[in-house]
């Protein structure tokens, strides 16, 4: 079970995201969802794409800094208090959020969260415990 | 009355017995460093040279040329001219690696080292009135050891308050009155900035006079030390090869430091011939110690480049004056007072696992350096957050601090993104424009 996540290393400059996105488009690669940590100096890319393996290759190949993470996927209802239900879950299990973003599906009345956290396992555990389901890679294909 | 010279007669000197007096000395030196220094005596062998062939300063051109890489050469003792015994301190640079200078001195080196800075004191209108605020670095920099010898010798009272802690630096100057402050142009310019947003205005400050070397400053920035502090900024230069500070210093009129003639023999050569140049020439200083004896350097190659000039100056003393130093020879930079080699940074990346692709950018912010060093970081060690980047940061600067002595903001990025020109990367940008 598992959802990988593209991680870029982006220097803080104008123009740096259009690159990036632009090379991925000419390459049919579509952005599922996206989340960008940054700091006056840099800025980290984090994206969920259709074609993870094209994705890597293209930006590799541009010099790009980039690598793949294993995130947790969860689908949640979209109503109020759906987040923080699943929050709940894992701060009952004493597992740290590093980070996380969320995203909306086209199809079905559902949300998405991203999450990376110490202890993958151990974090998709305790949410399918609770009730909640996981999504993969090969979900992200069909959303 | 204000006494204007610290030791009169040798430093208003007729030029001619200067020379005479030099000629005499440095018959003496070499024969002292050919006979005890080995390793000198070889690079004299092998230019054929003996000390028979030394007659004065006409023949000083015939002697070898020792430079930094000589020093690393001969760490630690190579270069020592007396034992061990008879030595009693030793100064250090603040480089460390392998570029460390470590310098002897038996008492009466120390002596006469304390000697020129008295002379540098009493040029700036110092005397047994005086409370001296010495505010360079004391320990194995020459600064702080040489300033405050030198004023215990004019017999100000001394504040031996070393550099930092700037808010106890103001207590005890406005406290007991600090008339002169010995430190870094960099920190100068700094306390007078501390003391202006604590709302002293010039007239409130006691000091009257700084002596503030160690470090290139411009014209501009001695105006704004004066005006901020109320005082008359004085340069003074050294080095720990040959001593310390006070191998020349400025005198009331400002214009170029007179070098110490009677302990030190200055040439100006073409730093790429080696070829001795007339005097108005820019070139590199050379220097010849002729006093000194645990740690008694010939022709040392200081790669700072200057000119020399012999004119009469209105303050009555005699010596040669040297202008600031325009620039380096070699790729040294001087970064907050401490000498940066850009190959101890490619050291430490080299140690911490990253590719020596980087640049240093200094810049003058405020009146104080600023040192980024952007480096491209390692794909391995990348990971997905903001965390793992700045402690990579982190533990690299905290690797160049070890090195350098000096902290320097590191800046990771992306692989081959630092530009590369002719494909050979641009390692420095000084942008502080230091030199006119």
């Amino acid at each position: 079970m598992s959802l990988k996540q593209l991680t870029i290393f982006v220097q803080n400059k104008q123009g740096a995201l259009v690159d990036i996105t632009e090379t991925l488009a000419k390459h049919e690669v579509n952005i599922r969802a996206l989340s960008i940590a940054d700091t006056q100096e840099f800025g980290i890319l984090r994206l969920i794409v259709n074609d993870n393996d094209t994705a890597l290759k293209t930006l590799s190949d541009e010099g790009y800094l980039l690598r793949t993470t294993d995130v947790v996927g969860v689908k949640i209802g979209d109503a109020p208090g759906k987040l923080s239900k699943a929050l709940k879950v894992l701060d009952e299990n004493a597992i740290n959020v590093e980070y996380l973003y969320a995203f909306m599906a086209r199809t079905e009345k559902h949300a998405y969260v991203v999450l990376r956290v110490a202890d993958n396992a151990k974090a998709e555990a305790a949410l399918e415990n609770a009730g909640f389901h996981l999504i993969t890679d090969a979900d992200v294909l069909k959303l | 009355m204000v006494k204007r010279y610290y030791q009169k007669e040798i430093e208003t000197m007729p030029v001619e017995e200067i020379k005479k007096l030099q000629s005499e000395k440095l018959v003496k030196q070499v024969k002292h460093v050919y006979e005890n220094v080995e390793y000198y005596r070889n690079l004299m062998d092998e230019k054929g040279v003996k000390p028979e062939d030394i007659h004065g300063i006409e023949d000083l051109h015939l002697l070898p040329f020792l430079t930094k890489s000589d020093l690393r050469d001969a760490y630690p003792y190579g270069l020592l001219a007396k034992p061990l015994s008879e030595c009693v301190r030793i100064q250090s640079t603040s480089g460390t690696t392998g570029r460390r200078v470590v310098a002897f001195y038996t008492q009466k080196d120390i002596d006469l080292w304390e000697d020129c800075c008295a002379r540098a004191i009493v040029a700036v209108g110092g005397t047994n009135e005086d409370v001296c605020q010495v505010a360079y670095g004391y320990g194995l920099f020459t600064g702080g050891p040489g300033l405050n010898g030198g004023s215990h010798k004019v017999g100000c009272l001394t504040l031996p308050m070393s550099s930092g802690n700037t808010e106890r630096q103001i207590q005890f100057m406005m406290d007991l009155n600090a008339t002169i402050l010995c430190c870094t142009p960099s920190y100068a310019a700094y306390i007078g900035e501390t003391l202006k947003e604590q709302g002293y205005t010039p007239d409130q400050i006691p000091l009257k006079a700084g002596i503030f070397g160690a470090e290139p400053w411009t014209e501009e920035m001695r105006r704004g030390i004066e005006s901020t502090l109320g005082i008359k900024a004085y340069d003074i230069y050294g080095l720990t090869e040959t001593s310390g500070p006070g191998v020349s210093f400025e005198c009331e009129e400002q214009t170029g430091m007179h070098i110490n003639e009677d302990h030190f023999l200055a040439e100006i050569i073409d730093p790429d011939t080696g070829e001795v140049l007339p005097e108005g020439s820019k070139g590199e200083l050379v220097f010849t110690a002729l006093d000194k004896e645990a740690f008694p350097l010939l022709r040392y190659r200081t790669r700072d480049i200057c000119v020399l000039k012999r004119e009469k100056c209105s303050c009555g003393r005699t010596f040669i004056k040297m202008s600031k130093p325009m620039g380096r020879s070699d790729d040294m930079m001087i970064i907050r007072g401490v000498n940066v080699f850009p190959s101890q940074i490619e050291t430490v990346l080299l140690k911490e696992g990253y590719q020596p692709n980087y640049q240093i950018i200094v810049d003058r912010k405020n009146n104080n350096d600023t040192f980024d060093i952007n480096v491209e970081m390692n794909p391995e060690q990348f990971t997905d957050t903001v965390s793992g980047v700045t402690a990579l940061e982190k533990s690299l600067a905290g690797a160049m601090k070890t090195m350098l002595g000096i902290n320097p903001a590191v800046h990771l990025v992306p692989p081959k993104s630092i530009t590369r020109s002719e494909g050979k990367a641009v390692r420095v940008i000084d942008k502080r424009k230091l030199h006119d």
